[in-house]
């Protein structure tokens, strides 16, 4: 069965992503097996997934792949670390070539630093290393991440990384870990 | 009518919906009372300050719990594609949602089988999903901060979270940006940038700059956004155009925040208590 399934995406090309498929990305694994353990993973958990044929230019040896939402990345990546079936990569379906956001802006007002990673901004009061704002975002987390930032020491706050769930929750845990870079004594 | 479509971080609260009212406590909804600390509930508060200063009716709220796990924002798309068609709004708010294509797609569907159009702003997640389905065009304004603009320039990107560096550097000039946006269908009608210099555009270029007066504070508190997009849509169902309402709302957030004295730390109640103030300075002065 998986070699019919195989086949049947060896002979397509994907082209350009549609409109309806802009929100979807795809979790590459370094084999099958590991594919329809994700799958099973990811199912039990209630996501709305599907395998299919990753495009020829992100292909790592394994054909086939997790179409995941997108959005909802973060929150999966866990899902499939704690089962022991952590993908090599996830990716946007639109442009499987896009990565992640690597560029960081820095604002400083002089007591207080705001750090920027993509639409996410973090700010901490230097003298304190209290987090007094997050601002920025639009994924439903962010508020709930902040309520649960705000007020707290850049070291005894919990990562965005491990309480977010969105792609935004992701961001705010790139700032989150960059402000405590900053925020380190050298 | 206004109303408000968004979420509450609390994943306990059902699909909630009615006039919001301000109280002692928060705001009230059918129910249900939440403070107005940041997102959906900044922004609600925003609205239903500057309703009242405009002598309109309170906003409307559609709201549901949901802490990013999607499963809130849907049962609350399912419940509006349920009863928009029997609706009427005149002005809607599409905030903080987990951003989904179909689901975006259904309400919009929903929207358009209302007897009456109402007009329609997108900010947040839901301006992200606009843009993913590939219907920007549809919206009356979107109201971006810097960072999501590059998002809105970048045809390629399904979130901010990817959007290519060479867009989000920020030598990048905010009206290439919005050019940008435009050329490939990926803006609303009008749009409001907000940051240093809110900036208010159209597809034939930029129509207002606002700079004055300048908190550098605002940019790091959350919820600043928020209050500048409710006042503009309270001032969109008070009759005025997108970019008119988005103008005023600009400088009467910075005025509510100059009111406020805000340090990066302050929280958006400060600046909502502000609001009427400064609504009623910017109506008494025109810019």
């Amino acid at each position: 069965m998986i070699v019919g399934i195989l086949d049947r995406f060896r002979r397509k090309d994907p082209g350009p992503a549609s409109a309806s498929q802009a929100d979807r990305g795809l979790l590459l694994f370094e084999n099958t097996s590991e594919v329809i353990r994700a799958e099973k993973t990811l199912r039990q958990a209630g996501f709305a997934i599907k395998v299919v044929g990753p495009p020829p230019e992100v292909r790592t040896g394994c054909d086939l792949a997790v179409e995941f939402p997108l959005i909802e990345g973060l929150h999966i990546r866990r899902r499939l670390e704690a089962a022991g079936v952590p993908p090599l990569e996830a990716i946007p379906v639109a442009g499987p070539l896009l990565t992640p956001v690597d560029l960081f802006q820095i604002k400083d007002f002089g007591e207080h630093l705001m750090v920027r990673a993509a639409n996410m901004k973090l700010t901490v009061e230097k003298a304190t290393g209290v987090i007094v704002n997050v601002s920025g975002g639009g994924c439903p987390d962010v508020p709930y991440l902040a309520a649960r930032l705000i007020g707290k020491k850049l070291d005894e706050a919990p990562s965005p990384r491990e309480t977010g769930h969105t792609l935004c929750g992701y961001a705010l845990g790139l700032a989150f870990e960059e402000m405590i870079k900053r925020c380190s004594p050298s | 009518m206004l109303a408000v479509v968004g979420t509450i971080p609390d994943p306990g609260v059902p699909v909630t919906e009615g006039p919001a009212h301000g109280t002692p406590q928060g705001l009230a909804v059918g129910g249900l009372t939440v403070a107005p600390d940041r997102g959906t509930p900044a922004l609600l508060g925003a609205a239903g300050a500057a309703c009242a200063s405009l002598g309109l009716p309170a906003p409307f709220a559609f709201l549901v719990g949901d802490v990013g796990l999607g499963h809130g924002s849907r049962a609350l798309y399912r419940h509006l594609t349920d009863v928009l068609p029997g609706r009427h709004f005149s002005t809607m708010v599409f905030h903080y949602l987990m951003p989904d294509v179909m689901w975006h797609d259904k309400v919009l569907f929903a929207v358009e089988a209302m007897a009456r159009r109402p007009r329609l702003i997108a900010d947040a997640g839901f301006m992200y999903a606009a843009k993913m389905s590939g219907q920007a065009a549809s919206y009356d304004l979107f109201t971006p901060d810097a960072g999501e603009l590059a998002f809105l320039a970048d045809e390629t990107a399904p979130h901010p979270f990817y959007t290519r560096g060479f867009i989000l550097h920020e030598d990048n000039h905010v009206p290439d940006l919005i050019a940008r946006a435009y050329e490939h269908e990926n803006a609303a009608a009008t749009l409001l940038v907000k940051g240093g210099t809110d900036v208010i555009a159209d597809a034939t270029g930029v129509l207002f700059t606002v700079d004055g007066p300048c908190e550098a504070a605002l940019e790091a508190m959350g919820g600043t956004g928020d209050t500048v997009a409710g006042m503009a849509a309270a001032l969109m169902e008070s009759g005025r155009s997108a970019p008119e309402a988005a103008h005023m709302a600009a400088r009467a957030n910075r005025l509510a925040g100059r009111l406020a004295r805000p340090n990066p730390g302050s929280r958006i109640a400060e600046i909502i208590a502000r609001i009427p103030e400064a609504l009623d300075m910017v109506l008494n002065s025109p810019g």
